[in-house]
């Protein structure tokens, strides 16, 4: 069934893309991640242009994102605290995100930029990911313990706060300075950022398993919506039927994913989380490197009636 | 109904200029409506060639050419070229209210129709079409063989939204012609401009004008309009399909 879509301004097959929804939902529901790095370029893949697929994968995003953080808040594996310092510095980074979006817009190098950030982002943390997957996988092998956590500089900063539910001491810079981070990166490339947060929060910010995906979601959710609310406003970007199909299939695939990814032991998730990435990270350097077929591109800029 | 739109559109060129001829046409739409599943359809504009006593009793073979504009936008062409081994949009040509739609129909090949330089000076072919482009603070058209129009030019045909045919228009007898518009399904809604221009033995001996125009409705049309009039609700009404969607999801799909 042929469905145009609005903003896209191109018409595209319903149920490839609630397939897609569903195949990244379930993904996401495995490996507890927004799966928006898998989204927007299964989405640019399809013909979408870039800038469209990032506006309203943030919608998609901050769907999957909530139906997760209520079953996490019900369990209480949130840490109101941590989630509203990490906002303070989500909510900035984002509306810097989303300027700087429209600024790389206008000057035509915003497919670019959107291509190598996720070559950077993915190859780094994909292969950081996936060599700390497969020492961990060795380690078990072997019957050792793993390494002891040991406090690091980010413990020595100043402005300490008690986090109560996380049962943490900490300052609340590298906190805030993460938030802007992650909600930076998410609203230029269509990322809840979660993939990066949660190795950040657990390694950096030595914040306990038990409340890291739930408040790491919690700034998913703020900085997603809060993207789309300044892609729409701004660029009109957001394309809310592809965004309603992606949602629909994306909370469906999930529940799939969460309940496959249970049955799957934590050093491997990683070592495939790491590999899911690197590939993606890989196939946009590719594309980066090989010649276009057309090395000319129009846009236009508004029709004038 | 035909034949009173042809009535009247006879009764307005009589007040016209006198001229030798007269061109008398009509489109069979003039209001194209474009629903969610319009997958391109095609107008038909006919007319005829009026002679009266002035016309020299040897013109007989006559050549019309048919220019279709849609509504005008600002467009900028990219260049993309290797920079430290990665394909990067380095140089940009701004076009300006360029046609969205522009199509050029006529009888026989366009180069056979009168000399290249009436077919410059009426703007006959693409390759003659002005296109505006601001160089260096300077508004201007340039060369045919300019790399950033033939691009521009090249681009616009692949989607068919240019195109320029030399057989499209068919004489049904010799002063009675027809031809098709085709218009694709990504077509650009707003009003389109038809220029008809007639020649005989290579010499422009005039034109006439007429228009119609594209309107889309349903559903996709509402939601574009909206995201671009009002951005802020529309954004807000794609976050509360979101919580909605998240919040559904987590209650169908609880556990406990």
């Amino acid at each position: 069934m042929q469905l145009y879509l609005p903003i896209a301004d191109l018409p595209v097959n319903v149920f490839l893309v609630l397939a897609m929804g569903a195949a990244v939902g379930f993904v996401s529901g495995m490996f507890g991640i927004g799966g928006g790095f898998l989204m927007t370029p299964l989405l640019i893949f399809i013909g979408i242009t870039p800038a469209v697929a990032v506006a309203s994968v943030a919608s998609h995003i901050a769907a999957s994102s909530f139906s997760g953080a209520l079953s996490y808040w019900r369990r209480r594996a949130i840490d109101p605290a941590l989630a509203s310092v990490l906002l303070c510095g989500g909510v900035t980074g984002t509306t810097l995100g989303v300027w700087t979006f429209t600024q790389l817009r206008a000057l035509g190098q915003l497919d670019l930029m959107i291509a190598l950030s996720y070559v950077v982002l993915l190859t780094t943390v994909g292969s950081l990911m996936f060599s700390e997957g497969l020492r961990a996988l060795m380690r078990t092998r072997r019957g050792a313990l793993p390494p002891r956590r040991t406090h690091n500089w980010i413990h020595g900063l100043p402005l300490k706060m008690r986090f109560k539910r996380s049962k943490i001491y900490l300052s609340v810079i590298p906190v805030v300075i993460v938030g802007i981070v992650i909600g930076f990166i998410g609203a230029i490339m269509g990322i809840g950022g979660g993939f990066i947060l949660v190795p950040i929060m657990i390694y950096l910010l030595r914040v306990p398993t038990s409340t890291v995906i739930g408040t790491s979601m919690v700034l998913t959710v703020v900085t997603m919506l809060f993207a789309t609310m300044l892609h729409a406003a701004t660029n009109h970007l957001v394309d809310a039927v592809l965004a309603l199909i992606l949602m629909v299939g994306g909370v469906t695939g999930a529940q799939f994913g969460a309940r496959a990814g249970q049955k799957i032991r934590g050093e491997q998730l990683r070592l495939l989380l790491g590999l899911l990435i690197l590939s993606v990270g890989i196939r946009f350097a590719i594309e980066l490197v090989i010649q276009p077929s057309d090395l000319f591109t129009i846009r236009e800029l508004g029709v004038s009636r | 109904m035909r034949r009173m739109l042809l009535a009247i559109v006879i009764v307005l060129l009589l007040g016209g200029a006198a001229q030798a001829e007269r061109l008398i046409v009509s489109v069979s739409n003039h209001r194209v409506t474009v629903t969610p599943n319009y997958s391109g359809e095609e107008l038909v504009l006919f007319g005829s060639v009026e002679k009266d006593a002035t016309t020299p009793a040897d013109r007989t073979a006559y050549d019309l050419v048919v220019t279709v504009m849609g509504p005008r936008a600002d467009m900028v062409t990219r260049r993309k070229e290797r920079t430290f081994g990665i394909w990067i949009n380095t140089d940009y040509r701004q076009f300006l209210q360029v046609p969205s739609y522009l199509a050029l129909f006529a009888n026989r090949p366009l180069d056979a129709i009168t000399s290249p330089e009436i077919a410059r000076r009426q703007q006959i072919g693409l390759n003659n079409v002005l296109l505006t482009q601001r160089v260096s603070g300077d508004f201007a058209d340039v060369v045919p063989n300019d790399a950033f129009r033939s691009a521009f030019i090249r681009l616009r045909t692949q989607r068919g939204l240019y195109r320029e045919d030399g057989s499209a228009v068919t004489f049904l007898t010799p002063t009675l012609f027809r031809t098709g518009i085709p218009l694709p399904a990504e077509v650009p809604i707003g009003t389109y401009e038809v220029e008809i221009k007639l020649f005989a033995n290579g010499a422009f001996i005039g034109k006439t004008e007429t228009a119609f125009e594209i309107v889309k409705v349903g559903f996709e049309q509402f939601v574009a309009t909206t995201a671009r009039q009002n951005g802020l609700i529309y954004g807000l009404a794609t976050v509360a399909m979101a919580l909605m969607t998240g919040w559904m999801a987590s209650i169908v799909f609880r556990k406990d």
